[in-house]
Protein backbone atom coordinates (compact mmCIF):
# COMPACT_ATOMS: atom_id res chain seq x y z
CA UNK A 1 0.00 0.00 0.00
CA UNK A 2 2.44 2.59 1.03
CA UNK A 3 4.60 1.29 -2.20
CA UNK A 4 2.21 1.88 -4.12
CA UNK A 5 1.17 5.85 -3.14
CA UNK A 6 5.12 6.58 -2.90
CA UNK A 7 5.09 4.80 -6.82
CA UNK A 8 2.39 7.02 -8.00
CA UNK A 9 3.94 10.30 -6.11
CA UNK A 10 7.03 9.76 -7.99
CA UNK A 11 4.99 9.05 -11.30
CA UNK A 12 3.10 12.71 -10.16
CA UNK A 13 6.13 14.32 -9.67
CA UNK A 14 7.84 13.12 -13.34
CA UNK A 15 5.03 14.15 -14.89
CA UNK A 16 4.85 17.90 -13.13
CA UNK A 17 8.53 18.35 -13.85
CA UNK A 18 7.46 17.08 -17.73
CA UNK A 19 4.91 19.66 -17.04
CA UNK A 20 7.57 22.13 -16.52
CA UNK A 21 10.27 20.93 -18.68
CA UNK A 22 7.58 21.19 -21.79
CA UNK A 23 6.40 24.82 -20.75
CA UNK A 24 9.84 26.17 -20.82
CA UNK A 25 11.12 24.41 -24.09
CA UNK A 26 8.09 26.12 -25.79
CA UNK A 27 8.49 29.31 -23.81
CA UNK A 28 9.61 31.45 -26.76
CA UNK A 29 6.45 30.80 -28.79
CA UNK A 30 4.60 31.00 -25.70
CA UNK A 31 6.36 34.65 -25.50
CA UNK A 32 5.74 34.91 -29.20
CA UNK A 33 2.30 34.09 -28.82
CA UNK A 34 1.04 36.48 -26.03
CA UNK A 35 2.48 39.36 -26.86
CA UNK A 36 3.24 39.76 -30.88
CA UNK A 37 -0.31 37.38 -32.11
CA UNK A 38 -2.73 37.60 -29.21
CA UNK A 39 -1.62 40.97 -27.65
CA UNK A 40 -1.61 42.40 -30.65
CA UNK A 41 -4.83 40.96 -32.11
CA UNK A 42 -6.58 42.71 -29.24
CA UNK A 43 -5.10 45.53 -29.82
CA UNK A 44 -5.65 45.56 -33.34
CA UNK A 45 -9.21 45.27 -33.09
CA UNK A 46 -9.22 48.05 -30.10
CA UNK A 47 -7.95 50.76 -31.88
CA UNK A 48 -9.81 50.07 -35.29
CA UNK A 49 -12.79 51.71 -32.75
CA UNK A 50 -10.01 54.48 -32.56
CA UNK A 51 -9.08 57.57 -34.91
CA UNK A 52 -5.41 57.70 -34.13
CA UNK A 53 -2.12 58.56 -35.52
CA UNK A 54 -0.43 57.96 -32.14
CA UNK A 55 1.23 61.13 -31.94
CA UNK A 56 -1.67 64.04 -32.08
CA UNK A 57 -4.77 61.82 -30.13
CA UNK A 58 -6.54 59.63 -29.93
CA UNK A 59 -10.91 59.97 -30.93
CA UNK A 60 -12.95 57.21 -30.17
CA UNK A 61 -15.52 56.70 -33.52
CA UNK A 62 -16.85 53.25 -33.24
CA UNK A 63 -17.89 51.48 -36.09
CA UNK A 64 -16.78 54.90 -38.43
CA UNK A 65 -13.72 53.21 -39.84
CA UNK A 66 -15.55 49.96 -40.34
CA UNK A 67 -18.47 51.97 -41.75
CA UNK A 68 -15.83 54.07 -43.71
CA UNK A 69 -13.96 50.62 -44.84
CA UNK A 70 -17.64 49.30 -46.44
CA UNK A 71 -18.14 53.18 -48.08
CA UNK A 72 -14.67 52.99 -49.07
CA UNK A 73 -14.65 52.58 -52.91
CA UNK A 74 -11.25 52.13 -53.20
CA UNK A 75 -11.61 48.95 -50.32
CA UNK A 76 -13.71 47.15 -52.70
CA UNK A 77 -11.47 48.32 -55.64
CA UNK A 78 -8.14 46.55 -53.63
CA UNK A 79 -10.37 43.61 -52.63
CA UNK A 80 -11.45 42.98 -56.04
CA UNK A 81 -8.27 43.25 -57.82
CA UNK A 82 -6.29 41.13 -54.93
CA UNK A 83 -8.99 38.33 -55.45
CA UNK A 84 -8.35 38.63 -59.21
CA UNK A 85 -5.07 38.18 -58.96
CA UNK A 86 -5.15 35.43 -56.31
CA UNK A 87 -7.74 33.45 -58.25
CA UNK A 88 -6.21 33.59 -61.34
CA UNK A 89 -2.41 32.87 -60.08
CA UNK A 90 -3.39 30.11 -57.26
CA UNK A 91 -5.11 27.57 -60.14
CA UNK A 92 -2.62 28.43 -62.72
CA UNK A 93 0.18 27.92 -61.12
CA UNK A 94 -1.15 24.42 -59.45
CA UNK A 95 -1.26 23.88 -62.94
CA UNK A 96 1.68 24.74 -63.88
CA UNK A 97 4.08 23.07 -61.39
CA UNK A 98 1.87 19.72 -61.88
CA UNK A 99 2.60 19.82 -65.29
CA UNK A 100 6.40 20.60 -65.27
CA UNK A 101 6.51 17.57 -62.07
CA UNK A 102 4.75 15.49 -64.17
CA UNK A 103 6.74 16.04 -67.41
CA UNK A 104 10.19 15.86 -65.15
CA UNK A 105 9.38 12.60 -63.39
CA UNK A 106 8.86 10.50 -66.62
CA UNK A 107 12.55 9.95 -66.29
CA UNK A 108 14.34 12.70 -68.08
CA UNK A 109 17.55 13.19 -69.01
CA UNK A 110 19.52 15.25 -66.93
CA UNK A 111 16.58 15.51 -64.88
CA UNK A 112 19.09 17.40 -61.82
CA UNK A 113 19.65 20.15 -64.13
CA UNK A 114 15.75 20.76 -65.44
CA UNK A 115 15.19 20.75 -61.71
CA UNK A 116 17.26 23.65 -60.82
CA UNK A 117 16.34 25.78 -64.10
CA UNK A 118 12.49 25.73 -62.86
CA UNK A 119 13.51 25.57 -59.17
CA UNK A 120 15.99 28.85 -59.70
CA UNK A 121 12.97 31.53 -59.57
CA UNK A 122 10.93 30.79 -57.22
CA UNK A 123 14.57 30.96 -55.08
CA UNK A 124 14.78 34.66 -55.58
CA UNK A 125 11.83 36.61 -54.90
CA UNK A 126 11.29 40.22 -53.20
CA UNK A 127 12.33 43.37 -54.52
CA UNK A 128 14.83 42.15 -56.52
CA UNK A 129 12.34 40.08 -58.83
CA UNK A 130 10.24 43.02 -59.11
CA UNK A 131 12.63 45.10 -60.11
CA UNK A 132 13.72 42.75 -62.52
CA UNK A 133 10.21 42.15 -63.67
CA UNK A 134 9.61 45.83 -64.69
CA UNK A 135 12.10 45.33 -67.05
CA UNK A 136 11.07 42.49 -68.75
CA UNK A 137 7.59 43.97 -68.90
CA UNK A 138 8.66 46.97 -70.14
CA UNK A 139 6.50 47.28 -73.45
CA UNK A 140 9.01 48.35 -75.79
CA UNK A 141 12.63 46.88 -75.05
CA UNK A 142 11.14 44.48 -72.31
CA UNK A 143 11.86 40.65 -72.87
CA UNK A 144 8.27 39.40 -72.85
CA UNK A 145 6.65 41.66 -75.46
CA UNK A 146 9.95 41.23 -77.76
CA UNK A 147 9.73 37.46 -77.24
CA UNK A 148 6.21 37.48 -78.42
CA UNK A 149 6.99 39.22 -81.27
CA UNK A 150 9.08 35.80 -82.23
CA UNK A 151 6.06 34.37 -81.93
CA UNK A 152 4.30 36.93 -84.36
CA UNK A 153 2.63 38.80 -81.54
CA UNK A 154 3.69 42.44 -82.69
CA UNK A 155 2.51 44.56 -80.51
CA UNK A 156 2.04 42.46 -77.14
CA UNK A 157 0.17 44.61 -74.08
CA UNK A 158 1.48 47.24 -72.65
CA UNK A 159 1.46 45.50 -69.26
CA UNK A 160 2.27 47.82 -66.08
CA UNK A 161 0.72 51.28 -68.29
CA UNK A 162 -2.28 49.25 -68.87
CA UNK A 163 -4.99 49.01 -66.67
CA UNK A 164 -6.72 45.11 -68.21
CA UNK A 165 -2.94 43.93 -68.47
CA UNK A 166 -1.55 44.93 -65.13
CA UNK A 167 -2.63 42.71 -63.12
CA UNK A 168 -1.77 39.69 -65.45
CA UNK A 169 1.58 41.07 -65.59
CA UNK A 170 1.69 40.67 -61.70
CA UNK A 171 0.28 36.87 -62.27
CA UNK A 172 2.78 35.77 -64.83
CA UNK A 173 5.31 37.10 -62.15
CA UNK A 174 3.71 35.10 -59.89
CA UNK A 175 3.87 31.79 -61.99
CA UNK A 176 7.29 32.89 -62.93
CA UNK A 177 8.15 30.93 -59.08
CA UNK A 178 6.03 27.90 -59.19
CA UNK A 179 9.16 25.87 -59.23
CA UNK A 180 8.82 25.55 -55.37
CA UNK A 181 5.25 23.98 -55.76
CA UNK A 182 6.67 22.16 -58.43
CA UNK A 183 9.36 20.25 -56.02
CA UNK A 184 6.38 19.58 -53.91
CA UNK A 185 4.60 17.87 -56.28
CA UNK A 186 7.55 16.25 -57.64
CA UNK A 187 8.58 14.67 -54.20
CA UNK A 188 4.75 13.53 -53.86
CA UNK A 189 4.62 11.96 -57.33
CA UNK A 190 7.99 9.99 -56.19
CA UNK A 191 6.32 8.75 -53.13
CA UNK A 192 3.39 7.08 -55.32
CA UNK A 193 3.90 4.14 -54.75
CA UNK A 194 3.81 1.59 -58.04
CA UNK A 195 1.48 -1.03 -57.42
CA UNK A 196 -1.04 1.14 -57.57
CA UNK A 197 -0.05 1.63 -61.08
CA UNK A 198 0.56 -2.13 -62.14
CA UNK A 199 -3.28 -2.61 -60.76
CA UNK A 200 -4.07 0.21 -63.15
CA UNK A 201 -2.20 -1.85 -65.42
CA UNK A 202 -3.86 -5.11 -64.90
CA UNK A 203 -7.37 -2.96 -65.28
CA UNK A 204 -6.67 -2.06 -68.83
CA UNK A 205 -6.00 1.60 -67.75
CA UNK A 206 -4.72 3.99 -70.40
CA UNK A 207 -2.24 6.75 -69.49
CA UNK A 208 -4.94 9.51 -69.15
CA UNK A 209 -6.82 7.33 -67.23
CA UNK A 210 -3.96 6.76 -65.08
CA UNK A 211 -3.12 10.32 -64.33
CA UNK A 212 -6.65 11.15 -63.23
CA UNK A 213 -7.31 7.91 -61.42
CA UNK A 214 -3.94 7.59 -59.66
CA UNK A 215 -1.84 10.60 -59.51
CA UNK A 216 -3.84 13.07 -59.59
CA UNK A 217 -5.86 11.27 -56.11
CA UNK A 218 -2.71 10.27 -54.86
CA UNK A 219 -0.89 14.30 -54.98
CA UNK A 220 -4.40 15.90 -53.41
CA UNK A 221 -2.94 16.05 -50.07
CA UNK A 222 0.16 18.17 -51.38
CA UNK A 223 -2.28 19.65 -53.73
CA UNK A 224 -4.56 21.20 -50.80
CA UNK A 225 -1.66 21.94 -48.59
CA UNK A 226 -0.08 23.90 -51.09
CA UNK A 227 -3.44 25.61 -52.40
CA UNK A 228 -4.46 26.66 -48.76
CA UNK A 229 -0.73 28.36 -48.35
CA UNK A 230 -0.83 30.06 -51.98
CA UNK A 231 -4.15 31.67 -50.94
CA UNK A 232 -3.47 33.20 -47.82
CA UNK A 233 0.07 34.28 -49.59
CA UNK A 234 -1.06 35.64 -52.40
CA UNK A 235 -3.77 37.82 -50.60
CA UNK A 236 -0.58 39.55 -49.24
CA UNK A 237 0.57 40.84 -52.73
CA UNK A 238 2.28 43.49 -52.06
CA UNK A 239 6.31 44.59 -52.92
CA UNK A 240 5.80 44.33 -56.51
CA UNK A 241 2.57 46.45 -56.30
CA UNK A 242 4.29 49.46 -54.09
CA UNK A 243 7.35 49.01 -56.24
CA UNK A 244 6.35 48.74 -59.82
CA UNK A 245 3.12 50.72 -60.11
CA UNK A 246 2.79 52.05 -57.03
CA UNK A 247 -0.99 50.81 -57.09
CA UNK A 248 -1.90 52.30 -60.49
CA UNK A 249 -2.45 52.86 -63.71
CA UNK A 250 -5.84 54.15 -62.18
CA UNK A 251 -5.60 51.85 -59.27
CA UNK A 252 -5.63 48.67 -61.87
CA UNK A 253 -3.18 47.15 -59.14
CA UNK A 254 -4.40 48.30 -55.65
CA UNK A 255 -3.81 45.38 -53.31
CA UNK A 256 -5.34 45.24 -50.25
CA UNK A 257 -2.02 45.19 -48.32
CA UNK A 258 -0.96 48.49 -50.19
CA UNK A 259 -3.95 49.71 -48.93
CA UNK A 260 -3.50 49.61 -45.88
CA UNK A 261 0.01 50.28 -46.10
CA UNK A 262 -0.51 53.69 -47.63
CA UNK A 263 -3.72 54.24 -44.54
CA UNK A 264 -1.53 53.40 -42.44
CA UNK A 265 2.36 54.01 -42.87
CA UNK A 266 2.02 56.43 -45.33
CA UNK A 267 -1.22 58.91 -43.96
CA UNK A 268 -0.97 57.84 -40.20
CA UNK A 269 -4.64 56.70 -40.26
CA UNK A 270 -3.63 53.44 -37.55
CA UNK A 271 -7.18 53.07 -36.70
CA UNK A 272 -8.76 52.85 -40.49
CA UNK A 273 -5.38 50.63 -41.13
CA UNK A 274 -6.28 48.19 -38.47
CA UNK A 275 -9.67 47.94 -39.66
CA UNK A 276 -8.55 46.91 -43.17
CA UNK A 277 -6.35 44.36 -42.04
CA UNK A 278 -9.39 42.51 -39.75
CA UNK A 279 -11.35 43.31 -43.21
CA UNK A 280 -8.33 41.34 -44.70
CA UNK A 281 -7.98 38.83 -42.34
CA UNK A 282 -11.90 38.18 -42.56
CA UNK A 283 -11.35 37.51 -46.56
CA UNK A 284 -8.59 35.35 -45.87
CA UNK A 285 -10.52 33.34 -43.19
CA UNK A 286 -13.98 33.10 -45.36
CA UNK A 287 -11.60 31.64 -48.51
CA UNK A 288 -9.50 29.44 -46.66
CA UNK A 289 -12.20 27.65 -44.87
CA UNK A 290 -14.02 26.93 -48.36
CA UNK A 291 -11.19 25.19 -48.69
CA UNK A 292 -11.10 23.48 -45.75
CA UNK A 293 -14.47 22.76 -45.79
CA UNK A 294 -14.62 21.49 -49.83
CA UNK A 295 -11.34 19.41 -48.71
CA UNK A 296 -12.70 16.50 -47.20
CA UNK A 297 -14.55 15.91 -50.96
CA UNK A 298 -11.71 16.05 -52.98
CA UNK A 299 -8.42 15.62 -50.95
CA UNK A 300 -7.63 11.94 -50.83
CA UNK A 301 -5.71 10.14 -48.13
CA UNK A 302 -3.76 6.68 -49.23
CA UNK A 303 -4.33 5.52 -45.63
CA UNK A 304 -8.33 5.85 -45.23
CA UNK A 305 -8.71 3.83 -47.89
CA UNK A 306 -6.76 1.03 -46.06
CA UNK A 307 -8.66 0.80 -43.09
CA UNK B 1 12.53 24.09 -74.41
CA UNK B 2 9.96 25.45 -71.15
CA UNK B 3 13.05 25.55 -69.13
CA UNK B 4 14.87 28.47 -71.45
CA UNK B 5 11.51 30.32 -70.75
CA UNK B 6 12.10 30.01 -66.92
CA UNK B 7 15.79 30.77 -67.10
CA UNK B 8 15.54 33.95 -69.89
CA UNK B 9 14.79 36.31 -67.45
CA UNK B 10 17.84 35.75 -65.33
CA UNK B 11 19.84 35.12 -68.56
CA UNK B 12 18.74 38.31 -69.59
CA UNK B 13 19.45 40.69 -66.47
CA UNK B 14 22.97 38.73 -66.67
CA UNK B 15 23.47 39.89 -69.84
CA UNK B 16 22.01 43.54 -69.10
CA UNK B 17 24.43 44.07 -66.58
CA UNK B 18 27.59 44.15 -68.61
CA UNK B 19 26.14 45.91 -71.55
CA UNK B 20 27.26 49.02 -72.24
CA UNK B 21 23.75 51.84 -71.90
CA UNK B 22 23.29 52.78 -75.30
CA UNK B 23 22.99 48.79 -76.01
CA UNK B 24 20.52 47.88 -73.81
CA UNK B 25 17.58 48.70 -75.40
CA UNK B 26 18.31 47.44 -78.73
CA UNK B 27 15.54 45.63 -80.56
CA UNK B 28 15.96 42.16 -81.03
CA UNK B 29 17.51 41.46 -77.69
CA UNK B 30 21.09 41.11 -78.32
CA UNK B 31 21.94 38.77 -75.55
CA UNK B 32 25.77 38.78 -75.72
CA UNK B 33 26.96 42.59 -74.50
CA UNK B 34 29.42 44.44 -76.85
CA UNK B 35 32.11 44.89 -74.53
CA UNK B 36 32.14 42.88 -71.31
CA UNK B 37 32.22 45.81 -68.83
CA UNK B 38 31.93 46.17 -65.35
CA UNK B 39 31.08 49.79 -64.88
CA UNK B 40 27.69 49.51 -64.16
CA UNK B 41 28.63 47.56 -60.83
CA UNK B 42 31.07 50.31 -59.95
CA UNK B 43 28.76 53.05 -60.77
CA UNK B 44 26.10 51.56 -58.84
CA UNK B 45 28.15 50.48 -55.91
CA UNK B 46 29.00 54.36 -56.04
CA UNK B 47 25.75 55.57 -56.07
CA UNK B 48 24.40 54.00 -53.02
CA UNK B 49 26.67 53.02 -50.29
CA UNK B 50 25.45 48.99 -51.16
CA UNK B 51 28.87 47.53 -49.49
CA UNK B 52 27.04 48.87 -45.99
CA UNK B 53 24.01 47.76 -47.11
CA UNK B 54 25.80 44.30 -47.93
CA UNK B 55 27.34 44.39 -43.96
CA UNK B 56 23.71 45.32 -42.63
CA UNK B 57 22.09 41.92 -44.37
CA UNK B 58 24.74 39.95 -43.70
CA UNK B 59 24.99 40.58 -39.66
CA UNK B 60 20.67 40.43 -39.36
CA UNK B 61 20.77 37.17 -41.80
CA UNK B 62 23.28 35.71 -39.65
CA UNK B 63 21.96 36.51 -35.98
CA UNK B 64 18.52 35.50 -37.50
CA UNK B 65 19.36 32.23 -38.29
CA UNK B 66 21.16 31.37 -35.23
CA UNK B 67 17.85 32.94 -33.55
CA UNK B 68 15.17 30.91 -35.41
CA UNK B 69 17.22 27.33 -35.67
CA UNK B 70 17.46 27.64 -31.69
CA UNK B 71 14.42 28.93 -30.92
CA UNK B 72 12.04 26.83 -33.43
CA UNK B 73 14.54 23.62 -32.29
CA UNK B 74 13.59 24.01 -28.50
CA UNK B 75 10.20 24.51 -29.12
CA UNK B 76 8.87 21.69 -31.74
CA UNK B 77 11.39 19.72 -29.22
CA UNK B 78 8.64 20.26 -26.15
CA UNK B 79 5.56 19.83 -28.54
CA UNK B 80 7.63 16.56 -30.13
CA UNK B 81 9.05 14.48 -27.22
CA UNK B 82 7.76 16.30 -23.99
CA UNK B 83 4.19 15.33 -22.90
CA UNK B 84 3.09 18.34 -21.06
CA UNK B 85 -0.13 19.06 -19.49
CA UNK B 86 -2.35 20.79 -22.78
CA UNK B 87 0.09 20.02 -25.60
CA UNK B 88 -2.00 18.98 -28.08
CA UNK B 89 -4.48 21.82 -27.55
CA UNK B 90 -1.99 24.64 -27.09
CA UNK B 91 -0.30 22.97 -30.25
CA UNK B 92 -3.62 23.34 -31.97
CA UNK B 93 -3.29 26.73 -31.58
CA UNK B 94 -0.34 27.05 -33.02
CA UNK B 95 -1.37 26.12 -36.06
CA UNK B 96 -4.58 28.09 -36.32
CA UNK B 97 -2.49 30.41 -36.27
CA UNK B 98 -0.61 30.12 -39.83
CA UNK B 99 -3.82 31.68 -40.86
CA UNK B 100 -3.00 35.01 -39.74
CA UNK B 101 -2.08 37.05 -42.20
CA UNK B 102 0.73 39.33 -40.17
CA UNK B 103 -1.09 42.47 -41.29
CA UNK B 104 -3.06 42.17 -38.50
CA UNK B 105 -0.81 42.40 -35.60
CA UNK B 106 1.54 45.01 -37.65
CA UNK B 107 0.84 47.81 -36.89
CA UNK B 108 0.45 46.87 -32.93
CA UNK B 109 3.79 45.50 -33.02
CA UNK B 110 4.81 48.55 -34.83
CA UNK B 111 3.55 50.58 -32.24
CA UNK B 112 4.90 48.32 -29.82
CA UNK B 113 8.38 48.15 -30.94
CA UNK B 114 7.73 52.44 -31.63
CA UNK B 115 6.74 53.10 -27.47
CA UNK B 116 9.83 51.06 -26.73
CA UNK B 117 12.13 53.11 -28.64
CA UNK B 118 13.26 50.29 -31.25
CA UNK B 119 12.19 52.42 -34.83
CA UNK B 120 15.11 52.66 -36.48
CA UNK B 121 17.00 50.05 -34.72
CA UNK B 122 16.89 46.01 -35.91
CA UNK B 123 15.31 44.78 -33.07
CA UNK B 124 12.18 44.43 -34.42
CA UNK B 125 14.20 42.72 -37.10
CA UNK B 126 15.71 40.35 -34.78
CA UNK B 127 13.54 39.69 -31.56
CA UNK B 128 10.32 37.94 -33.69
CA UNK B 129 12.98 35.72 -34.81
CA UNK B 130 14.54 34.10 -31.76
CA UNK B 131 10.64 33.75 -30.75
CA UNK B 132 10.57 31.63 -33.92
CA UNK B 133 6.92 30.91 -35.46
CA UNK B 134 4.33 28.38 -36.10
CA UNK B 135 5.57 27.53 -39.49
CA UNK B 136 9.19 26.53 -38.64
CA UNK B 137 7.80 25.52 -35.36
CA UNK B 138 5.38 22.55 -37.27
CA UNK B 139 8.13 21.63 -39.85
CA UNK B 140 10.55 20.72 -37.23
CA UNK B 141 8.17 19.10 -35.14
CA UNK B 142 7.19 16.86 -38.05
CA UNK B 143 10.93 15.81 -38.88
CA UNK B 144 11.11 15.52 -34.26
CA UNK B 145 8.44 13.27 -34.39
CA UNK B 146 9.97 10.64 -37.04
CA UNK B 147 12.50 10.03 -34.25
CA UNK B 148 12.76 7.27 -32.87
CA UNK B 149 11.48 7.59 -28.76
CA UNK B 150 13.71 4.83 -27.67
CA UNK B 151 16.27 6.96 -27.95
CA UNK B 152 14.93 9.47 -25.34
CA UNK B 153 14.51 6.42 -22.81
CA UNK B 154 17.91 4.99 -23.52
CA UNK B 155 19.09 8.30 -22.74
CA UNK B 156 17.30 9.22 -19.87
CA UNK B 157 18.70 5.83 -18.24
CA UNK B 158 22.16 7.11 -18.87
CA UNK B 159 20.70 10.13 -16.64
CA UNK B 160 19.84 12.38 -19.02
CA UNK B 161 17.61 15.33 -18.61
CA UNK B 162 15.46 16.77 -21.65
CA UNK B 163 17.85 19.47 -22.20
CA UNK B 164 20.96 16.75 -22.57
CA UNK B 165 18.65 14.59 -24.66
CA UNK B 166 17.56 17.82 -26.97
CA UNK B 167 21.43 18.85 -26.94
CA UNK B 168 22.55 15.49 -27.41
CA UNK B 169 20.12 13.14 -28.93
CA UNK B 170 17.93 15.15 -31.35
CA UNK B 171 20.11 18.32 -32.37
CA UNK B 172 22.66 16.00 -33.82
CA UNK B 173 20.37 13.87 -35.93
CA UNK B 174 18.24 16.64 -37.31
CA UNK B 175 20.89 18.14 -39.02
CA UNK B 176 19.31 17.92 -42.53
CA UNK B 177 16.29 19.66 -41.58
CA UNK B 178 18.06 22.14 -39.84
CA UNK B 179 19.91 22.87 -43.21
CA UNK B 180 16.60 23.42 -44.59
CA UNK B 181 15.26 25.50 -41.91
CA UNK B 182 18.77 27.56 -42.17
CA UNK B 183 18.41 27.82 -45.99
CA UNK B 184 14.57 29.50 -45.94
CA UNK B 185 15.44 31.73 -43.26
CA UNK B 186 18.49 32.62 -45.23
CA UNK B 187 16.68 33.38 -48.67
CA UNK B 188 13.67 34.89 -46.10
CA UNK B 189 15.76 37.41 -44.01
CA UNK B 190 17.93 38.66 -47.63
CA UNK B 191 14.67 39.41 -49.11
CA UNK B 192 12.79 40.58 -46.40
CA UNK B 193 10.94 44.09 -47.57
CA UNK B 194 8.18 45.20 -45.82
CA UNK B 195 9.61 44.91 -42.09
CA UNK B 196 12.63 47.08 -42.91
CA UNK B 197 10.58 49.27 -45.52
CA UNK B 198 8.80 50.14 -42.24
CA UNK B 199 11.32 50.11 -38.96
CA UNK B 200 14.43 51.27 -40.86
CA UNK B 201 14.76 54.95 -41.47
CA UNK B 202 18.25 55.51 -41.86
CA UNK B 203 19.89 54.99 -45.62
CA UNK B 204 23.20 54.35 -43.39
CA UNK B 205 21.00 50.73 -41.65
CA UNK B 206 19.30 49.88 -44.87
CA UNK B 207 19.41 46.45 -45.87
CA UNK B 208 20.18 45.63 -49.67
CA UNK B 209 16.15 44.75 -50.39
CA UNK B 210 15.18 48.59 -49.13
CA UNK B 211 18.28 49.84 -50.58
CA UNK B 212 17.64 48.56 -53.92
CA UNK B 213 14.18 50.13 -53.84
CA UNK B 214 15.86 53.71 -53.58
CA UNK B 215 17.90 52.87 -55.87
CA UNK B 216 15.49 51.86 -58.36
CA UNK B 217 13.03 54.71 -57.59
CA UNK B 218 16.14 57.08 -58.23
CA UNK B 219 18.32 55.52 -60.83
CA UNK B 220 15.60 52.78 -62.68
CA UNK B 221 16.48 55.04 -65.86
CA UNK B 222 19.23 53.37 -66.24
CA UNK B 223 18.44 49.83 -66.55
CA UNK B 224 22.10 48.35 -67.61
CA UNK B 225 22.87 49.53 -63.67
CA UNK B 226 19.91 48.83 -62.19
CA UNK B 227 19.70 45.55 -63.51
CA UNK B 228 23.44 45.30 -61.74
CA UNK B 229 22.38 46.22 -58.65
CA UNK B 230 19.55 43.56 -58.70
CA UNK B 231 22.52 41.23 -59.69
CA UNK B 232 24.47 41.95 -57.02
CA UNK B 233 21.12 41.81 -54.30
CA UNK B 234 20.71 38.62 -55.85
CA UNK B 235 24.09 36.71 -55.66
CA UNK B 236 24.24 35.73 -52.44
CA UNK B 237 20.83 34.00 -52.93
CA UNK B 238 21.87 32.55 -55.91
CA UNK B 239 25.56 31.19 -54.20
CA UNK B 240 23.77 29.73 -51.30
CA UNK B 241 21.41 28.08 -53.70
CA UNK B 242 23.93 26.71 -55.61
CA UNK B 243 26.20 25.25 -52.98
CA UNK B 244 23.04 23.69 -50.70
CA UNK B 245 21.15 22.73 -54.09
CA UNK B 246 21.59 18.83 -53.55
CA UNK B 247 21.13 18.54 -50.21
CA UNK B 248 18.37 21.48 -50.15
CA UNK B 249 16.04 19.77 -52.92
CA UNK B 250 16.58 16.37 -50.75
CA UNK B 251 15.60 17.93 -47.26
CA UNK B 252 12.07 19.25 -48.81
CA UNK B 253 11.98 15.91 -49.96
CA UNK B 254 11.75 14.62 -46.86
CA UNK B 255 10.30 17.33 -45.04
CA UNK B 256 7.48 17.57 -48.10
CA UNK B 257 6.77 14.15 -47.47
CA UNK B 258 6.21 13.96 -44.00
CA UNK B 259 4.33 17.43 -43.51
Amino acid sequence: MAVTSKASASRMSIQARDNIAGFLFIAPWLIHFVFLIAGAMVFSMGISFFKTDFLTGFEFVGFGNWRDMFQDELFWKALRVTSYYTFVLVPASVILALTIAVLMNQKVKALGVWRTVYYLPSVVQGVAVAVLWGYVLNPRFGLLNQGLELIGIDDGPRWLFSEDWAVPGFILMGLWGAGGAMLLYLAGLQGIPTHLYEAADLDGAGSVRKFFAVTIPMLTPTIYFNVLISIIASFQVFTQALILTAGGPNNATLTLVLLLYREGFQNFQFGYASAIAWGLFCVTFIFAILVVRTSSTWVHYEGETNN
Amino acid sequence: MGGLIFLAPLLWMLSTSFKPEHQVYNVPIEWIPETFDYQNYIEGWRYLDFPQFYINTTYLTVVNIFGLLLSSSLVAFGFARIRFWGREWIFLVLLSTMMLPQQVTMIPIYVFWSRLGFVNTYWPLIIPEFLTNAFNVFLLRQFFMSINLELDDAARIDGAGWLMIYARVLMPLSKPALGVLAIMAFTWNWNNFLYPLIYINETRKYTVAIGLRLFETQQSQYMAETMAMTMVALIPVLLVFYLAQARFIQGIVITGVKG
